[in-house]
């Protein structure tokens, strides 16, 4: 580390360091601020107290939590289940249709979540693409299979997939492929194979992976929404009622506090335990 | 492998299953789009091209466009502008805090954007600023550079730093340096880069819902439309935006596969390398 690297490496990081800090951390700043100012008021120059917080027991917004957190849990060991096979596929098996592949599902994130999650109600809503064929089909129709829990989360998992799928690719590819035919030849079962050299070796990919399609649908909204039809609350949708309905700041900002304070201690969890040189810098060696 | 012959077939009829399931909406959005019913109902009894004729045709369609496509744009150019420094700083120069900086970089992309949306809301209402399109682009920002110092990263990982030093040696300064070699060098990493930033930035509708103001973008307008009731004009535009984003891939990977195939006739390492020589016009400053 010369003193040049060392004053390019800061010059360099300016600019970012400059804009995260105008319209990341001070915004943060700004919330953490309103949680402690007392109910109802719409500046900062109160005297603060912890009124917010208290209200978030009394009320009961921690169920919305739980909503969010359950959820964000069932989906995310689904994803692991589903994703996983096709990782394995994509690292061991596909050659040049891995690429194929990896192309498919990125394209999907260039489209709004907002048009994808509408399909999805075109096609699960009574006289949906799925109903509607069903009833032409035998004569006899069923309700529609919107507005309720699983429904959110299987928006969960249908808009989560990539998140899950890439991180588990690259735990996938730590794995050495002699190490499972040493195991495979010295008579491990296949299951045995899978729990015990696999996982454990590609355990930084599952965790990264888990951790961010945990933490990106406990803050997920548009699912309980366009889906579920607000079957149950979540708790990105208290947030957006108390800022905009309840015109209740203070409320608004402490429960954006707790939220943020489980999603960033898991983010940042998650982040030491990627090594970011070696990921990115594999792509290209 | 074990599974033989047999077994990898599964693997791919399922990794087809997951990509059909992937699209399967947009099928749906897209059979919705050419109903000629004002209310959508399944299996579709007559098609029309109606409702795209008066998406085309519709002023207010035009002015949600407009201003999609001039948030997108800034937003292309300032995340590429401050994706190249990053990228430098991310995966370039070997310094103290370098690992943090990767960090606190990745951050902003784990968080929820509708309450990201509305911290920043409180921030410009602390700091007097009306929203506008002008503060979604800020918005955008806070997401979409992240995304372009990543991407202009991976190109900056197989930078030779030695192509550098080689310029400085021949006596150039810091500034001829960045522009002769470093900018020619990242630059398939930048145009990725920008044609991220330009989609992500077209399709977002959390950041924008609560810090456009009056000003309201495309996918702000849809989602407002699919929570009010059902509108025809919602799954005309949202193919015609599908349509759109589908349209700048293709012409970006025909464009990029041609780019590739022309300089493969003219040289054949494909990787760069201080062997390759110090690109082009640096001979003029020397």
């Amino acid at each position: 580390m010369s003193v040049r690297e060392q004053k390019l490496g800061w010059l360099n990081a300016l600019p970012m360091l400059v804009m995260l800090g105008l319209s990341f951390v001070a915004p943060l700043l700004v919330i953490a601020l309103y949680s402690i100012m007392p109910e109802q008021v719409f500046e900062l120059s109160h005297v603060p107290d912890f009124a917010a917080y208290v209200e978030i027991i009394r009320q009961g917004y921690w169920r919305s939590f739980l909503w969010s957190i359950g959820m964000a849990l069932v989906s995310t060991v689904i994803l692991f289940v589903i994703c996983w096979p096709l990782a394995f596929a994509m690292v061991r098996i596909f050659r040049g249709f891995t690429l194929a592949v990896t192309v498919a599902v990125v394209v999907t994130l260039f489209v709004s979540e907002n048009i994808r999650l509408f399909g999805w109600a075109l096609t699960l809503m009574k006289g949906g693409m799925i109903e509607g064929m069903w009833r032409a089909w035998t004569g006899t129709g069923f309700d529609g299979l919107l507005y309720n829990v699983p429904v959110i989360v299987f928006g969960l998992v249908y808009v989560y997939l990539p998140f899950m799928l890439f991180p588990l690719v690259q735990g996938i590819a730590m794995v050495p492929d002699d190490a499972r035919h040493a195991a495979a030849d010295l008579g491990a079962s296949r299951w045995q194979v899978f729990a015990e050299i696999e996982l454990p070796l590609a355990a930084p990919g599952i965790l990264v992976g888990s951790l961010l399609s945990f933490v990106l649908a406990t803050g997920a909204v548009a699912e309980s929404k366009l889906l579920g039809g607000q079957a149950v609350i979540v708790i990105a949708d208290d947030v957006e009622s108390a800022f905009t309905y309840g015109q209740n700041w203070p409320l608004g900002s402490a429960l954006s506090m707790v939220l943020i304070l489980v999603i960033a201690s898991l983010a940042i969890y998650a982040l030491s335990k990627m090594d970011l040189d070696r990921i990115l810098g594999r792509a290209v060696n | 492998m074990r599974g033989g012959r047999y077994g990898n077939t599964g693997y791919y009829v399922y990794a087809i299953g997951i990509i059909m399931f992937l699209y399967l909406p947009l099928v749906a959005v897209g059979f919705a789009s050419i109903s000629k019913a004002r209310y959508l109902s399944f299996p579709i009894k007559r098609y029309a091209t109606q409702w795209y004729g008066e998406a085309l045709g519709s002023s207010t369609v035009i002015d949600l466009v407009q201003t999609s496509l001039l948030i997108a744009l800034i937003v292309t150019v300032l995340s590429v502008i401050l994706g190249f420094f990053g990228a430098l700083a991310f995966a370039r120069y070997q310094w103290r805090y370098r690992s943090l900086f990767q960090k606190l970089i990745l951050l902003p992309i784990f968080f929820p954007q509708s309450v990201l949306g509305l911290a920043l809301l409180m921030w410009f209402n602390a700091i007097g600023v009306m929203p506008s399109w002008q503060t979604a682009v800020i918005a955008h920002l806070v997401w979409i550079a992240p995304i372009a110092t990543l991407v202009i990263s991976i190109r900056a990982y197989s930078f030779d730093p030695a192509l550098e030093d080689a310029a400085r040696d021949l006596g150039c300064s810091y500034w001829q340096t960045l522009r002769e070699v470093t900018l020619p060098l990242l630059m398939p990493g930048m145009v990725s880069a920008g044609l991220f930033a330009f989609l992500l930035s077209w399709g977002n509708f959390p950041l924008s819902l609560f810090t456009t103001g009056a000003d309201s973008t495309l996918p702000e307008w849809l989602y407002a439309k699919m929570v009010s009731g059902y509108s025809p004009l919602v799954p005309t535009l949202g193919i015609l935006s599908v349509a759109g984003s589908a349209l700048l891939i293709a012409v970006a990977l025909l464009v990029s596969s041609v780019v590739s195939l022309l300089s493969h006739r003219r040289s054949h390492v494909p990787r760069v390398s201080a062997a390759d020589g110090v690109p082009g016009d640096l001979a003029v400053h020397q």
